[in-house]
């Protein structure tokens, strides 16, 4: 495949009409709240961009997020645009391996220094050097500051590489932390989620090589287009919050009438994303639609967050002080009334009688 | 520490700390106040005093003729604001959850359209009844940091938790979180200033009723 395709080339060839690529762009525009005349210009961009380098470094992660990307639905949109960029390096998907996949990634790197687009899925392990994930022999630490020395922008895929994700949970033994701590002079995008959204991950692409720019972010670096509101917002079971209609069981009336899964441990209330929305599978359904609360995925720590089937208003840990504190509150209570007890029957027994005649002393 | 693992420390350490004060604190002081005991009283009974005490529990929850007249805000807002609170705090349905969850007791929930309301007048009954303590000098005069204190701690949880449902100000994590921490802060504080009157209030009314009775006053 020759890298200096444009976009619009390969359309052609894939059998795609401009007005279909406009619409997606379009789309796409919309998606990252950006306004309609931004369709056309993003259609420009796109069609004469040469193929944007693309180096897919994968670390602490369990490949769920290629996965996800994989699932945009090919031939869809996604899927075209997800070929057409020039993606030199990306283990699970590229031919090569060994040797020849560890110089495709440093000619990659060489080739296009200052204007790749590096994409991180995974934690970094920082405990014992790094030790703990290395891939041809070197750490993931000592590779992503090589890689991100020459890259235009990171962009952080999944919860592991926007947060830390599933490796940095209580007790965390690797030492597991995100891009952005170990990374902090280039520009990088959070697209959190275990997995992301595949449509986020184009959409940030699109905007980047259309404008030169990156999406605006909030203040944890997710695209705020996407990360803007809650699932529980959004939601289509939302009016049963409101009423109080809850299931109670994954198997009771309620879960069967569709009613909120708030009592089930639903996280959908804490968690910004746009599954709600856009949804998954080819806009099929979503972890709520299929009948299963929000797990809060895309939210920093999200494992540790007191347990996926624990509603947020319960306490996330067994109160384990409180038999105690009733106890000891109850034997304070009752050593102060000992010794009340002690110092009304001394006033009594040290209680003198007045007489007449002492007032007259 | 970010929002979610703030909501987790309030809702885990900070809630499990919370309560382990306010049962310290509600145990050691029932046990101190009821075992003090009262002097035997040895003169005659004017009245048997019957029912006066289980009586007054009630009576005390009227105002007395001319009262309500005479000061309508204190006994208006007072009661509006009771109310209002005891509605929002045990019939909305997350609240239900957390009772079910740390006792195992459950009942229905009213819909989340009317505790929205209810907590709106709350508050505003509550605003009432601090701007008149402000406003008339007796009332001023009387107030002591207390009662400044336990206005703001018992507004505060209101307030958030309007506000969170409401999403106002804040994202709803941060402002849950700070929900939670505004009663943690209130269950700290209940046992230890005039707000124990949740606990004490029937006994003393009852003691009270009791010792009229005795005195020749019945209820």
């Amino acid at each position: 495949m020759e890298r200096s395709d444009t976009l619009q080339e390969k359309m052609e060839q894939n059998g795609m009409s401009r007005r279909t690529f406009i619409k997606y762009c379009a789309s796409l525009a919309s998606l990252m709240a950006l306004p309609p005349s931004a369709a056309y210009a993003m259609a420009e961009a796109l069609g004469k961009a040469k193929r944007p380098s693309v180096i897919w470094l994968p670390f602490q992660e369990c490949t769920g997020c290629t996965e996800s990307i994989t699932r945009s639905h090919s031939p869809s949109i996604e899927g075209m645009i997800f070929d057409m960029i020039s993606l030199d390096y990306q283990e699970t998907l590229m031919a090569a391996a060994g040797h020849q996949a560890e110089e495709a990634l440093h000619a990659a790197m060489k080739e296009n220094y200052g204007k790749y687009v590096l994409i991180i899925d995974g934690s970094v392990a920082t405990g014992l050097d790094g030790a703990y994930s290395c891939i041809a022999g070197r750490s993931n630490l000592e590779s992503l500051k090589e890689a991100a020395k020459g890259a235009a922008a990171i962009i952080a895929l999944g919860s592991c590489a926007s947060f830390g994700g599933i490796p940095k949970a209580n007790p965390n033994p690797t030492g597991a932390v995100a891009v952005s701590d170990i990374i902090k002079d280039k520009p990088i995008v959070n697209i959190p989620g275990c997995p992301p959204i595949p449509v986020v991950i184009t959409g940030v692409l699109a905007q980047f090589l259309t404008f030169g720019t990156l999406p605006e972010l909030d203040k944890l670096g997710r695209p705020k287009a996407v990360f803007g509101e809650t699932i529980h917002d959004r939601c289509y079971r939302r009016p049963f919050y409101d009423q109080g209609k809850f299931a109670k069981t994954f198997d009771d009336e309620g879960a069967r009438q569709g009613w909120c899964l708030f009592e089930l441990g639903c996280k959908g209330p804490v968690t910004y994303n746009a599954c709600a929305t856009t949804k998954w599978n080819d806009s099929t359904s979503f972890p709520i639609e299929s009948g299963h609360g929000c797990i809060g995925c895309s939210e920093p720590d999200f494992w540790d967050a007191g347990g996926f089937y624990k509603a947020l208003s319960m306490p996330a840990d067994p109160l384990k002080m409180a038999a105690t504190a009733a106890v000891a509150g109850a034997a304070v209570g009752v050593a102060i009334s000992f010794a009340n007890r002690a110092k009304k029957g001394a006033a009594k027994s040290a209680h003198e009688t007045t007489k007449l005649e002492d007032l007259e002393k | 520490m970010n929002e979610l693992q703030f909501l987790t420390w309030v809702r885990g350490t900070g809630l499990n700390i919370a309560v382990g004060i306010f049962l310290l604190g509600v145990l050691w002081r029932l046990f101190e106040i009821y075992s003090l005991g009262r002097k035997q009283d040895l003169s005659a009974p004017r009245h048997a005093s019957g029912a006066s005490g289980f009586h007054t529990i009630f009576r005390r929850s009227l105002p007395p003729p001319g009262m309500l007249k005479r000061s309508p805000v204190s006994y208006i807002g007072g009661y509006v604001f009771h109310i209002g609170l005891a509605i929002v705090v045990f019939l909305f349905a997350p609240h239900i959850l957390l009772i079910k969850n740390l006792t195992g007791l459950s009942w229905p929930a009213l819909p989340s359209q009317f505790i929205d309301l209810m907590a709106v007048v709350t508050m505003a009954a509550m605003v009432v009844v601090l701007v008149d303590r402000i406003n008339k000098p007796v009332k001023r005069f009387l107030s002591t940091f207390e009662d400044w204190f336990t206005w703001t701690v018992t507004f505060l949880p209101v307030l958030t938790g309007w506000m969170a449902v409401q999403h106002l100000l804040l994202p709803y994590t941060t402002m849950l979180a700070l929900h939670i921490l505004s009663v943690e802060l209130l269950l700290v504080v209940l046992p230890f200033t005039k707000l124990f009157h949740v606990f004490t209030l029937f006994g003393s009314r009852w003691y009270n009723g009791k010792v009229n009775g005795h005195k020749g006053v019945p209820v």
